[in-house]
């Protein structure tokens, strides 16, 4: 039997934190992932856990003690935001060619400046291409769901890639929402223990981490990298599907809503998701043949799975809402990702893109039937002016 | 989802408005609602305006935006009243509750004549007799409890007296003060209209 319970998305992170009882946590705090550290280093005072806790002065220290503790053979867990991810950059980078499985939970914050401590997605956009798996999570039970699968994800031995679970800062990280979770055993014995094949502490096999790679095996080295993340794809629909058995909660690449017979087709990430699942049963209450798409593997990104469940016959037109700005003057990331998606898997359905939500302006259900609506006019009149668009934005 | 309840609060920094907020939420959780509770955050300080929400419902809520037409609004602040448009898409089969002493012609220029129900409640007097200071939060809590019908009178207090002796572990000596605070808002919230 699961336990029911009322936890802010933050308290869901730490929860799930706390039930895999990871080796290291390092983590500095800030808004709005402040409270994860901050519950976690009480449950290690209370000893509810036997992690040590390293309170670093920099979130480039918090990667940095993540990344030795995962090279020495241990299980290490941080948390950041925005401007905590941008100072972690560079040792981001070092984690994923090494080939760590750090798993870290990143709430959702606009990179400065000016500053803003709200929610959008220019914190993960920015690492998109660092060789990080990304999980986007629609509300707190999702956070803790994709937290409990991510350790078996990234440490398994076709994968050894680190792994970050994203939420919206403050609209999911800080809003109290009934949770499903799961009894401590049953976590322990999901998640397992970690073995590593190599790593630092083994004195029967000395090994260097990180040492100089030049012309001869760099390049090797990325392929590598490149590879563990086209099987990554296999290892979460695995894991996925053994949650759901313990669960019975299912996880997909994508979610697909009422796209059954969906004609008008919005494609987003995170709390929105939510909103627009919301907004897709008024308008089919009204006849409108409304769907929805919810990524939740960013990366590895699901290209032809995604192509294919978006050309369906059924689909009209086609909405992809980027919660960063790329500011390419084309369009957003997660649409320049479905655009090439489609193009290469040889699917054509009229799209646009529209950048929202940025520094956490609320967005309504308002806001996203007027892009259902927009949807039906372009399937009226097969034009599209101006496919980069934006969602309530002052001009 | 016809039987979503959404519930706009009104405070200032420092006022607990979040925090009853929080106190709705588990108390309609504890009888087995789906709910939100969540405050809008902006720069806080001590005595800035601040809003907070509640969604309550029979089933699960995906929505996740501000709320803007509420069934109910909780104004834990008169002096809000001059300051911020407290019944901006308040529905007009709704309900404000105000923290007041105020009568009716006094206050319906200040809710734009607001067609729906108007409740006041002294919790200034209240938290003062009951706690011996003022904490205008927990007579709001009963008071918009009593207003939106979420749960009956009962339930609730039985459910808030666990809540006090958890939250109040440490200082048991408060959680007698708080309990005759929901008690007497449940006796003396007024109904003007």
């Amino acid at each position: 039997m699961s336990i029911r319970e009322r936890l802010s998305g933050n308290e869901a992170a730490a929860t799930a934190m706390k039930q895999i009882n990871p080796d290291v946590v390092a983590a500095f705090p800030i808004t709005p992932s402040t409270e994860i550290p901050q519950y976690f280093s009480t449950f290690v005072s209370n000893g509810q856990v036997d992690t040590e806790f390293v309170a670093v002065e920099s979130e480039h220290s918090a990667m940095s003690a993540c990344i030795g503790a995962e090279a020495a053979g241990s299980r290490a867990m941080t948390a950041t935001s925005a401007n905590g991810l941008s100072l972690m950059w560079e040792m981001i980078y070092i984690a994923s060619s090494l080939r760590l499985p750090i798993v870290m939970s990143l709430v959702n914050r606009a990179v400065s400046g000016p500053l803003n401590i709200h929610n959008d997605h220019s914190d993960a956009m920015g690492v998109r291409d660092s060789g990080w798996i990304m999980l986007f999570s629609e509300n707190n039970q999702e956070a803790y769901d994709n937290l409990l699968m991510a350790h078996r994800i990234a440490e398994h031995k076709d994968v050894l890639l680190p792994l970050m679970v994203c939420q919206d800062g403050f609209i999911t990280s800080h809003s109290i929402e009934n949770i499903e979770l799961l009894e401590d055993e049953k976590v322990k014995e999901f998640v397992g223990k970690y073995t590593p094949e190599h790593y630092l502490l083994n004195k029967k096999e000395p090994i260097a981490v990180g040492p100089l790679d030049l012309q001869s095996f760099l390049f090797e080295h990325k392929y590598q990298q490149a590879e563990a993340m086209k099987n990554a794809k296999k290892v979460i629909a695995d894991v996925a599907a053994e949650f759901e058995k313990l669960t019975g909660r299912k996880y997909n690449f994508f979610e697909e809503y009422k796209m059954e017979d969906a004609e008008y087709v919005v494609v987003c990430m995170n709390s929105t998701a939510g909103t627009a699942k919301f907004t897709v049963d008024e308008l089919r209450s009204q006849g409108i043949k409304a769907g929805l798409v919810k990524v939740r593997m960013y990366r590895p990104f699901p290209a032809e799975e995604i192509a294919e469940a978006l050309s369906k016959d059924c689909v009209k037109s086609i909405a992809v809402l980027d919660k960063s700005d790329s500011l390419n003057a084309a369009g957003g990331a997660l649409f320049e990702d479905i655009t090439s998606a489609m193009y290469v898997n040889k699917k054509s359905v009229p799209i646009v893109n529209y950048v929202y939500g940025i520094g956490g302006r609320d967005t309504t259900s308002n806001q996203i039937k007027s892009v259902y609506e927009d949807l039906q006019k372009i399937e009226k009149t097969d034009k599209i002016q101006n496919p980069y668009r934006y969602l309530g934005v002052r001009k | 989802m016809n039987d979503l309840i959404e519930i706009r609060w009104h405070g200032r920094g420092g006022q607990g408005a979040k925090t009853a907020c929080l106190l709705l939420a588990d108390a309609a959780f504890n009888t087995g609602k789906f709910i939100q509770g969540f405050p809008e955050y902006g720069p806080e300080r001590m005595g800035a305006p601040i809003t907070a929400y509640n969604r309550i419902s029979n089933s699960p809520i995906t929505i996740h935006s501000n709320i803007y037409e509420p069934n109910f609004v909780v104004v834990v602040d008169d002096t809000l009243l001059d300051c911020v448009d407290v019944t901006a898409g308040l529905k007009k089969d709704g309900a404000i509750v105000i923290n007041t002493t105020k009568n009716l012609d006094e206050l319906l220029p200040k809710l734009k004549n607001y067609e729906g129900s108007i409740y006041t409640i002294d919790a200034r007097s209240i938290s003062i007799e009951a706690l011996g200071k003022y904490f205008p939060n927990t007579p709001m809590l009963a008071a918009i409890v009593r207003v939106s019908g979420v749960m009956s009178d009962e339930a609730f207090l039985k459910d808030m007296e666990g809540s006090f002796k958890h939250k109040f572990a440490k200082k048991p000596e408060v959680i007698d003060g708080n309990m005759k605070a929901l008690k007497l808002t449940l006796e003396q919230i007024k109904k003007l209209k």
